[in-house]
């Protein structure tokens, strides 16, 4: 188990627990989408670097080398780099309609302005007037 | 002495992430993952890939970083902080990385040459990829001509990000004259860099050409081109305003080079059917195979390059006349 | 021989005076003076480095290019400098010396703990 030979593969596990922890354990939209592309970038480290061979040069051909570079991973991760960019542009776009509907992009208040909605209207479907309905609660306190 | 750069480098990445994940000043975390960008870009050239090097650059550095700030103009700048402290997350990512690592203990180390990845396919591609299609850049032959089926799925998929976009982010007439009244006035004091812009932006306009074309030869493409001619106008309407550029860049034009951008790569395709070969055959497309695919290479091209640009000057379009609307007309 | 030993020293004064930017980045306690420090890796750091690359690189289409970047790199460098100094100002900071003749800036441009 040579340190040196597999210190690339861990350090890509690293970025990618790191950019999962980001996407999960944190509460606002934003941070949540630059943890996902850091998630993004170690995937892409990992590829490349499958494809690296010592003492190689890059794969554009030349009579002055003889040794190049596996030229497949690149295009893959060309393509890749750009799918994601396109994804995150979306995603942003998103996030600003859900600040402009809701008032925020944390998690938690989407969610509770998301259940006081609903148990709202379930309430004037069984027949409540809306102004016999004392305001709901904040569900957080 | 490689092996220390290397191993620096992907230091210097995992302090960034780190710090990305720490901080709740949103503004900081943008720009430190402008800085992961460019590091990765090192990385990547590091590693020998200086197609993906270049943009990851031209896309991570640049655009990424762009729409985030834009976007946190929009959204606000600081994150609250959580209520509860995420034990299980931190678990769940810590039993996921120790079975991460167990699996790549059978991994095959970083740099030799007989691995299974540089079997069959690589060498093939790397051996007769002058023969057939002519081209010095391995990349880009494998990318438009032996794999261009994919890049074709690629370029419809940024399309389809720029019809979401528009599509999310409306805009009204009551914005653009708004826009009109108020922002050339907010940067007419901004001489040094009104007059430095006007004089980078040919510079860059020509840079994005030279890229386009010289893809055959060199690192480059129609992605990294498209980029950095969209980053050139982008630069320009930050500091003259957005009807100004719009003057020339005008919504329906943009709309209207985005769909032929896909349709050139796609026609291309049925012209090749029509005359005879496969899709994206482009051996059909001369009297001689290598010239067929030296039209065909430089055709897809085009239209990649021509769909990434108008869609990454819309998608940025569509979020400033947002921050005009939120400026302006809300608050 | 000659070539070689001029382009060493080239690139040696470059990466020092980058080193040099860097810590200047972390240690200077206000902002306009990290600026200062920060462009100094930008310009000087910059250009040394890639006039030591001009001599590796010979009469060459590598040599145009080089130039080509290092005065590019040189006005962009600059005028990013020049637009972080105009939108803190902008925004109320004022450098040290300002508020030692009496203007109160809206913004802070320093941390109390790095001033005393």
């Amino acid at each position: 188990m040579n340190i040196i030979g597999l210190y690339n593969y861990w350090i890509v596990v690293v970025l990618m627990m790191i950019g999962f922890y980001v996407v999960i354990a944190h509460e606002n939209l934003i941070k949540k989408l630059v943890g996902l592309s850091i998630f993004q970038t170690s995937v892409f480290f990992f590829y490349i670097s499958t494809g690296k061979i010592s003492g190689a040069t890059a794969p554009i051909l030349d009579s002055r080398y003889n040794l190049y570079s596996n030229p497949l991973p690149h295009v893959l991760i060309l393509t890749a780099i750009v799918v994601g960019i396109a994804t995150t542009a979306l995603g942003l776009a998103l996030v600003v309609r859900i600040q402009e509907s809701y008032g925020s992009i944390e998690e938690h208040e989407i969610q509770s302005q998301d259940t006081k909605d609903q148990m709202e209207s379930q309430l004037e479907a069984y027949g409540f007037k809306k102004k016999h309905i004392l305001s709901i609660q904040n569900l957080d306190e | 002495m490689e092996t220390l750069i290397d191993i620096v480098l992907l230091s210097f990445l995992v302090f960034t992430a780190l710090a990305v994940a720490k901080m709740n000043d949103l503004f900081a975390v943008v720009m430190l993952s402008g800085i992961y960008s460019l590091l990765s870009a090192s990385w990547f050239l590091d590693l020998d890939a200086v197609d993906v090097a270049f943009t990851e650059a031209s896309v991570g550095a640049g655009i990424s970083t762009l729409l985030f700030l834009a976007s946190l103009k929009l959204v606000g700048r600081y994150e609250k902080r959580t209520r509860y402290r995420p034990l299980l997350a931190l678990g769940v990512v810590l039993v996921t990385g120790t079975l991460l690592i167990y699996g790549t203990l059978d991994m095959p180390h970083f740099g030799l040459a007989d691995t299974p990845v540089h079997q069959h396919v690589a060498p093939r591609y790397l051996n007769d990829s002058m023969a057939e299609v002519g081209v010095p850049n391995v990349v880009t032959s494998v990318l438009a001509s032996y794999r261009g089926y994919d890049t074709l799925g690629e370029t419809l998929v940024i399309f389809t990000a720029g019809i979401g976009v528009t599509s999310l982010l409306r805009v009204s007439r009551r914005t653009k004259q708004e826009e009109q009244r108020n922002v050339p006035a907010d940067m007419q004091q901004q001489i040094i860099l009104r007059v430095v812009a006007k004089w980078m932006l040919p510079l860059i306009m020509i840079f994005a050409f030279y890229v386009q074309f010289h893809g055959d030869y060199g690192p480059g493409g129609g992605f990294q081109a498209g980029v950095i001619f969209a980053a050139g106008v982008i630069l320009y309407t930050m500091l003259y305003g957005l009807s100004t550029t719009q003057e020339v860049f005008r919504q329906e034009l943009l709309e209207l080079l985005a769909a032929a951008g896909v349709l050139i790569y796609g026609g291309v395709g049925i012209v090749c059917m029509i005359l005879g070969g496969n899709f994206l055959d482009y051996n059909v497309l001369r009297h001689d195979p290598v010239h067929g695919q030296h039209l065909g290479i430089l055709l897809v091209e085009l239209g990649v390059g021509i769909t990434v640009a108008t869609v990454m000057i819309t998608i940025f379009f569509k979020f400033t006349w947002r921050t005009v609307k939120h400026k302006y007309i809300i608050k | 021989m000659v070539r070689d030993v001029i382009s060493w020293i080239f690139l040696l004064s470059g990466s020092f005076f980058c080193l040099t930017g860097g810590i200047g980045l972390i240690r200077f306690p206000e902002f306009f003076s990290r600026i200062h420090a920060a462009s100094l890796t930008d310009t000087l750091g910059a250009s040394l480095i890639l006039i030591g690359l001009m001599f590796q690189a010979g009469i060459s289409l590598t040599l145009a290019k080089l130039i080509m970047i290092l005065i590019f790199s040189l006005l962009a460098g600059t005028t990013a400098s020049h637009a972080m100094a105009k939108a803190a100002l902008k925004s109320g900071m004022c450098p040290l010396d300002q508020i030692d003749r009496g203007r109160q800036p809206t913004i802070k441009s320093y941390r109390d703990q790095d001033i005393t």
